[in-house]
């Protein structure tokens, strides 16, 4: 086993900044979500279309989203850090999360723009 | 008084098993070491370490029923009965409450626990200010007894990449020193996902300290200078 006890790897404190950062965006989101969800209290389909109808409600979303799939990412590669010790299973389920949030990503794209 | 304590000898060979103790006292003023101290009159093959008996040298830490703590400060009118001793989690163990602390010290080693100060000695002393003295209040009082560091998750899965919250108080007591000229080495042999940012904040460390110190401030504190040499 590598012995990395002497010095840092001059890296992590991005990560951590980041899922900060994404974590404040997501928590404002969600509490426009939930004001604007109080304020209609008979939802229905036609008013939420009207409400992604605009672009710039789509574009905060998709932002919001990308913000959710990188705090996932920090998230689930800190899981697989403390958890999975094998390289070679730990770096199968790192491309495995990736891709799915790269799909994910699309998938928004498709959802919030199809809508 | 019923006491269930953890008893492993590696040269029995076997298995670590928990032993049930029965001890003639009344709790009254008494800590667990006292307890500790009779048990081992009955039964001398009772393995723990103690020294200063009074919470300043950190040798008796253990975890008693459930949660890390000094033997010798903890009074036994404030346990549950059976009460069960364990050796701290997370470190090998050498026999009975007795562990391996290598790793722990290890760490503490890695964080260069001294000052660094390459200007020539003064005639008297480095002088701080009373306000850069207050500064390492809650900093110096550690007595490195690895409560905290065995109840941090963080540390069981990776303490040989994780600096633990002993380590990292102490790294940031040698930071926050106004008479310590290597700041940014000290940073920069902390900016390391498994080194410092193992830390999920889950504050396990502060509730166990005996001390009642805060390692997890401390942490938030040197990732506050991190972010601000950055941005």
């Amino acid at each position: 086993m590598v012995d990395r006890i002497v010095t840092g790897a001059h890296y992590g404190l991005r990560s951590w900044l980041l899922q900060r950062i994404t974590a404040v965006m997501m928590a404002l989101y969600a509490l426009f979500m939930a004001g604007w969800l109080l304020l209609h209290p008979d939802l229905d389909y036609d008013t939420w279309t009207l409400l992604f109808s605009s672009d710039v409600m789509r574009s905060f979303t998709l932002l919001v989203l990308l913000a959710l799939f990188s705090h996932a990412w920090v998230g689930m590669r800190d899981i697989v850090m403390d958890y999975v010790k094998p390289a070679g299973i730990r770096l199968l389920i790192h491309v495995l999360v990736i891709l799915a949030l790269i799909l994910y990503a699309i998938w928004s794209v498709q959802i919030l723009w199809g809508m | 008084m019923k006491f269930c304590i953890y008893r492993y000898n590696p040269e029995t060979g076997s298995q670590p098993a928990m032993q049930d103790y029965d001890l003639e006292l009344e709790a009254g003023d008494a800590m667990l070491l006292d307890a500790l101290v009779l048990l081992k009159q009955q039964d001398d093959s009772l393995g723990f370490r103690r020294s200063c008996r009074e919470g300043v040298c950190g040798s008796d830490a253990m975890n008693i029923n459930g949660r890390n703590g000094l033997a010798c400060i903890t009074p036994l009118s404030s346990l549950k009965q059976p009460i069960e001793l364990r050796p701290l989690p997370g470190l090998p163990v050498i026999r009975d409450l007795i562990v391996d602390m290598t790793q722990f010290f290890k760490q503490y080693h890695s964080i260069k626990p001294y000052l660094v100060n390459n200007d020539p000695p003064p005639e008297t002393e480095r002088l701080q200010s009373p306000h850069e003295r207050k500064e390492l209040d809650g900093l110096y009082e550690c007595i490195l007894c690895a409560c905290c560091s065995t109840s941090c998750p963080s540390f069981w899965w990776n303490p040989d990449k994780f600096v633990g919250p002993a380590g990292l108080l102490q790294a940031y007591r040698f930071i926050a020193d106004s008479r310590d000229q290597v700041t940014a080495e000290r940073l920069d042999n902390l900016e390391d996902p498994y080194r410092l940012f193992r830390c999920h904040t889950i504050m396990n460390c502060v509730d166990v300290c005996p001390k009642e110190l805060n390692p997890t401030e401390a942490i938030g504190k040197i990732k506050n200078l991190m972010v601000k040499r950055i941005v």
